[in-house]
């Protein structure tokens, strides 16, 4: 008997639950604005499907419908991955601690 | 081209950056490398990608231009955009992902032979079932992130709108998409593929506008949970493990946000989503607020209590990012410093429009992020501070929650600023906050009523220190 490749990947789906869960609640409250952030900018990692899409088929008929919207999910995303990681980069900088007192 | 084995570990290897990307964030310290691993993670995600198309014609050309764009838009907003408006962003972001989730859906519904899914007409089911869902719950953050995003710029009114028969309409209409979705697999027929689409759009906005205002956090976490799913439900179409981590990680990490959220104003997430909250009796309250006596004072009086004091407590709120008074709040308090006395920043969970908005506006305003605490953190404090200084804050202060079970706030969290020797409460006005109840704490002896904009108050007191 062969396990279909679904019941692997809904393996790896269940057990991201479950570190995600574990990962964010060690999340200290003060950067819960950058982690959503973030979370923003690495959920677009979608922008893989639309490569691939975008990019499938020949290179003659490049502009199948099935292209373009892969073509517009890729900009959507690149606002998203850019936006999301630079503005997070913006907020991480600014958490500074106490300078020392000086004596 | 890449073997697909090879292709598969390194998903792998950007899903566990990201893992890495979001454990950095539990200490300020590690969350700048965090972030670090976040951006080289997804540079491998695009990498490998691009290289496995393999194609390096006029489609990788259209690639490139249109990534720089998208990445020019997203740089620029991410270096113009002022800190106060970050829960827009937030939402304008998310309603990206949900767009992008739908148009990545479409086109592997259209042309299902580019990522092994059978032909068009004969799509495998499972994978049906996995985009139309990817579909629908990406369309609905979309809208839902919209409606979001209008309301927190204010450009539509923050008060919950509602109708008769809504939670049963967003019901029915729920039960719809089911069928709906049974029956695309059944058939195979498009046009069910993209009414599933447009049904999940109508629904993103009925779901989102009957919620106000003030429960925005509960909002924005929850379409961040929604923008994971979404692209969960892609990952398992796409076979893409780093798609199917991420979505779980962003889910789980939106699910969680939410969770705190309503616990921070004690209320359940079905009871936030359903909206709606003392938005009924606001009248009768606003009567007999006008007949009790309150104390109001001046910026001197406010300088004069705070010079004298030995600790100060500071509690920022919406209004503090409203007025943009966090600037002026840091000098009050280097004034106050100056003078010998010990400043904290007490932040309540649900302060502001999303998790962590005081924290990221105090940040900003270069205040150490050691001075700053949360909730359960620094409440003992109030009982041995001299002054406590409300600065935009008004239902997170409310004595009422501990003490009177008729009160739709009754056993929220509060911050027991009441405790204080005595409470400065910088407001505009004696109206009530987004819960439409009085304060109780406008009326205590040790209250000191400074009836001003945030900001403006601030300075006058910054100038008579």
């Amino acid at each position: 008997m062969e396990i279909d490749p679904f019941v692997f990947r809904l393996s790896i789906f269940i057990l991201s639950i479950f570190i995600g869960y574990y990962v964010v609640w060690s999340v200290t409250p003060s950067l819960h604005t950058p982690l959503m952030s973030v979370t923003n900018a690495i959920s677009s990692v979608i922008i893989v499907g639309a490569i691939i899409a975008a990019l499938a088929g020949e290179s003659g008929n490049i502009f199948d419908t099935a292209n373009i919207f892969g073509f517009l999910a890729i900009i959507l995303a690149a606002v998203n991955i850019f936006g999301g990681f630079l503005v997070t980069q913006r907020m991480l900088a600014m958490y500074k601690k106490k300078k020392k007192d000086k004596k | 081209m890449i073997s697909a084995n090879l292709l598969a570990i390194f998903y792998l290897i950007s899903g566990v950056l990201f893992i890495l990307a979001l454990r950095g964030l539990s200490s300020p310290e590690t969350s700048r490398q965090g972030n670090l691993f976040g951006i080289i993670g997804m540079a491998i995600a695009i990498g490998v990608t691009i290289v496995s198309a393999g194609s390096f014609s006029v489609g990788f050309l259209y690639l490139l231009i249109l990534m720089l764009i998208g990445g020019a838009i997203g740089t620029f907003i991410a270096f113009k955009i002022p800190m106060t408006a970050m829960p827009e962003l937030v939402a304008g972001f998310h309603s990206l992902v949900g767009l992008a989730a739908v148009f990545v859906a479409i086109s592997a519904f259209l042309n299902p032979e580019i990522f092994n899914l059978g032909s068009p007409g004969n799509i495998k089911i499972a994978s049906l079932i996995e985009m139309s869902l990817g579909a629908a719950i990406g369309a609905i953050t979309f809208t839902g992130s919209i409606i979001a995003f209008l309301k927190l710029r204010g450009i539509m009114s923050g008060s919950p709108i509602t109708f008769f028969g809504q939670h049963y309409l967003n019901l029915a209409l729920g039960l719809i998409l089911l069928c709906l979705i049974f029956y695309l697999c059944k058939t195979q027929i498009d046009s069910w593929f993209w009414t599933i689409i447009i049904i999940s759009f109508l629904l993103g906005v009925l779901l989102i506008i009957p919620i106000g205002g003030a429960d925005m956090p509960v909002v924005i976490s929850m379409l961040n949970s929604y923008s994971g799913w979404a692209a969960a439900g892609i990952g398992f179409t796409l076979e893409n493990t780093a798609l199917i981590i991420t979505g779980a990680l962003v889910g789980s990490s939106g699910a969680i946000l939410s969770y705190i959220m309503c616990k921070g104003m004690n209320r359940s997430f079905f009871n936030v989503i359903l909206g709606g909250w003392g938005a009924t009796d606001q009248s009768t309250l606003n009567k007999s607020i006008e007949q009790k006596p309150v104390k109001s004072g001046n910026a001197d009086d406010a300088a004069f209590l705070m010079k004298n004091a030995s600790s100060v407590i500071i509690v920022p709120g919406y209004g503090m990012a409203v007025a943009q008074a966090q600037h002026a709040l840091r000098e009050m308090v280097d004034a106050l410093k100056k003078n010998g006395v010990k400043v904290t920043y007490a932040i309540h969970p649900v302060a502001g429009r999303m998790p962590g908005h005081m924290n990221v506006l105090l940040a900003e305003a270069n205040v150490p992020y050691d001075e700053v605490f949360e909730l359960e953190e620094i409440n003992n404090d109030f009982a041995n501070c001299d002054v406590a200084y409300v600065i935009g804050a008004n239902d997170v202060t409310n004595p009422i929650a501990k003490s009177d079970p008729q009160s739709p706030i009754y056993g929220m969290p509060i911050l027991d600023v009441e405790k204080s020797k005595s409470v400065l409460f910088v407001k505009r006005s004696l109206s009530p906050g987004y819960a439409g109840i009085d304060n109780d704490l406008f009326y205590r002896d040790n209250t000191l009523m400074l009836f001003a904009d945030a900001k403006k108050m601030t300075e006058e007191i910054i100038k008579s220190l």
